[in-house]
């Protein structure tokens, strides 16, 4: 009898268990991140953060009993191998979703391979083509560029400064900020007196500030990232420019401080809410998850989490709450993302609708200004 | 179109120039002594500004100390690159020698990626950052040592080339390695001589900007390119035609910025290499060679 008795209870625990891991094989995930190469600096975060929520997530028992497995691969920064890896993914890792690309170039190239095989793509990349005009399967979590724009260019018009000089990098991220200082600046009553630009790896921009100079206008703003804008920060200060020098939220980092120095005191920026987490009001509904992430990251890799890492945490934590809410389908988690309403994050609010697969709003950025070798939020 | 506005133009110019002047010659002098490309050069430029700031950082040096010991640690480098890459090759065809420059050049930079990680670094001003004022323009305090370390580095060039036999031996060289070997100068030393200088000279270029420009594992490749148009001015010659070469470059790529357009500024530099190759190939300032038969 007894005998019989422990005989029922390892069958039972064998068919329970033998159930139970064929109800738990691991939710796939896929990601696409240019750990290496030239846009290594937004890359490595990426990956730091999106193995760190999903350990988290795991550790924690998974979703819904489910854990989240994670298949993170390097494009390098290279359009051709970030859709080889796409295809990769998709064919022999049978992944649900794919977070990444990091580069609005490579997202563009995978976006084809995402609608083709439908599979839902979370870019972590900012250009606002990815999801204008929209696309069924592909979302975004980096804040678009127009929305920073429309911050710095709020702050002019309240200020009742109309005329503008705009220097940018000649790469991807500047020609779209370029495009957007252009587009916008009618909508606020600005005129772009100026329109200049300057290599990625230029080490003087003495030559565009002057130029800029002799044309009187009420504002400088300047649309790159890291070391560019550090250069023309001290190249202004050396030419002793006293017009106000707006940046972009490409150097919302302590970096940029320390390599401008002297000649970042006070120059204001758009900027993701990560770097300021400590300086928002308890209401802020953001400050929960930015306090999370901050800490979590700087226990796990002793850096400071930053903007890029926060759009793949961001990734990870919409395709947990799809999965929470029952999907675990590609199709399911599509659909369940475009369901999500007021999901606060690392980025911003986010609010996807089928109109709408970039989610956020102009009060993703806060504008901030350099003070002390700080950020302060400016009013 | 301002007075001031020009000379601020004209000023900046001719910094940026003092530098691919430098590196430019990094490139004519090893061209001379061993007939080729040394496209590693930029990177130790790269190497003089990160090991600055190694030993400003880490060392905790003074900088008066950090420079010297930033300079002898790439002169370090550039001797084991001619000793380990360009010394063994059993067949020393130009093709053979440039290829194994440009993976050297990669090499290096991989291994400062990882030594540096792929950040910018910041390294001070050698005298405080006040701007100084020229009739309207301005200037800082980091350019008159660009100019003036320049000025002084090119000095003890010529006299070296001209005044001391080891430079004599190296002209020699670069007049012809067969005769010069054949009446006894040791064309091998030569060599590795010229590795030691330019690279030396590059990493004082590298050192002397990086207060400006900031640094990073890969300034080099850029500051490499630029420094071989101003020595493809300059016809390739480790003197004054290099300098002027590389001055120019610089002021026509800062007046080419200010009154053109600042998106043809890179195509300036390059614009002015595509002309003199084919135009005059033996540069600006060169007379043509006659073909030796």
């Amino acid at each position: 009898m007894n005998v019989k008795f422990t005989h029922y209870v390892i069958a039972a625990a064998t068919l329970l268990f033998s159930s139970n891991v064929f109800a738990a094989a691991p939710i796939k995930i896929g990601a696409l991140f240019a750990v290496t190469g030239p846009a290594a600096f937004l890359g490595e975060p990426e990956r730091n953060s999106a193995k760190m929520v999903i350990d988290e997530i795991n550790k924690a028992g998974g979703v819904k009993g489910r854990k989240l497995e994670l298949i993170v691969y390097d494009t390098a920064g290279d359009a051709t191998k970030a859709v080889q890896l796409a295809t990769k993914l998709i064919k022999d890792d049978k992944v649900v979703a794919i977070i990444g690309p990091s580069t609005t170039g490579e997202t563009m190239a995978v976006i084809p391979v995402a609608e083709k095989e439908q599979i839902p793509l979370i870019s972590c990349s900012a250009g606002s083509k990815i999801t204008d005009p929209i696309k069924k399967w592909v979302f975004k979590t980096a804040q678009n560029d127009a929305l920073a724009v429309g911050r710095i260019y709020e702050y002019l018009q309240k200020t009742k400064q109309t005329s503008v000089s705009i220097l940018t990098v000649s790469d991807g991220f500047g020609a779209s900020g370029r495009e957007q200082l252009k587009v916008q600046a009618a909508k606020y009553g600005i005129t772009v007196v100026s329109d200049d630009t300057y290599g990625p790896k230029d080490t003087d921009m003495t030559a565009q500030l002057t130029k800029i100079r002799g044309t009187h206008s009420q504002a400088i703003i300047c649309w790159g990232t890291n070391p560019g804008p550090a250069v023309i920060a001290k190249n202004a200060r050396q030419l002793g420019i006293k017009t106000p020098l707006f940046m972009s939220h490409g150097v919302s980092s302590k970096k940029f401080i320390e390599l401008a120095g002297e000649a970042a005191e006070g120059i204001k920026l758009p900027s993701g809410k990560v770097v300021v987490a400590d300086l928002l009001a308890n209401s802020d509904q953001q400050k929960k998850p930015l306090m999370a992430f901050v800490k979590d990251y700087q226990k796990h890799y002793k850096a400071e989490g930053d903007h890029f890492g926060g759009h793949a945490w961001d990734a990870v934590m919409l395709i947990r709450h799809a999965v929470e809410n029952g999907a675990d389908t590609a199709t399911g988690i599509r659909d369940q993302l475009e369901k999500i309403k007021g999901f606060a994050g690392i980025g911003g609010s986010f609010n996807y609708s089928a109109q709408d697969h970039a989610g956020l709003a102009k009060d993703a950025f806060v504008l901030v200004e350099i003070k002390n070798k700080d950020w302060v939020i400016v009013k | 179109m301002q007075f001031d506005q020009i000379l601020q133009y004209t000023l900046s110019g001719l910094s940026t120039g003092a530098i691919y002047a430098l590196i430019g010659i990094g490139f004519s002098i090893i061209y001379n002594a061993t007939g080729i490309i040394n496209f590693a050069q930029g990177e130790f430029v790269m190497l003089g500004g990160l090991l600055t700031l190694s030993c400003l950082e880490l060392l905790a040096l003074p900088l008066w100390a950090a420079v010297p010991c930033a300079i002898a640690v790439s002169t370090v480098v550039g001797i084991l690159f001619e000793r380990l890459a360009i010394r063994p090759l059993k067949q020393p065809t130009p093709i053979n020698l440039v290829i194994i420059t440009i993976g050297g050049s990669i090499l290096i930079r991989g291994l400062a990626m990882l030594v540096w990680g792929k950040d910018t670094h910041a390294i001070p001003a050698f005298s405080g950052d006040v701007p100084i004022s020229v009739g309207g323009a301005t200037i800082l305090p980091q350019h008159l040592w660009i100019l003036a370390i320049t000025l002084v580095t090119i000095c003890i060039n010529k006299i070296y080339f001209y005044h001391t036999i080891s430079g004599k031996a190296m002209r020699a060289c670069s007049y012809n390695r067969r005769a010069a070997g054949l009446v006894g100068i040791d064309v091998r030393r030569m060599v590795l001589f010229s590795f030691i200088i330019s690279s030396a000279m590059g990493a004082v270029a590298g050192i002397i900007v990086a207060p400006l420009t900031m640094t990073a594992y890969d300034v080099g490749v850029m500051l490499g390119l630029k420094g071989f148009c101003a020595a493809i001015i300059g016809g390739m010659s480790s003197g004054l035609s290099t300098v002027i070469g590389g001055l120019l470059l610089g002021v026509l790529e800062s007046l080419g910025a200010g009154l053109i357009s600042s998106g043809y500024k890179d195509a300036i530099a390059f614009i002015i290499l595509l002309l003199i190759l084919f135009i005059r190939p033996q540069g600006l300032f060169g007379k043509a060679d006659s073909e030796r038969v």
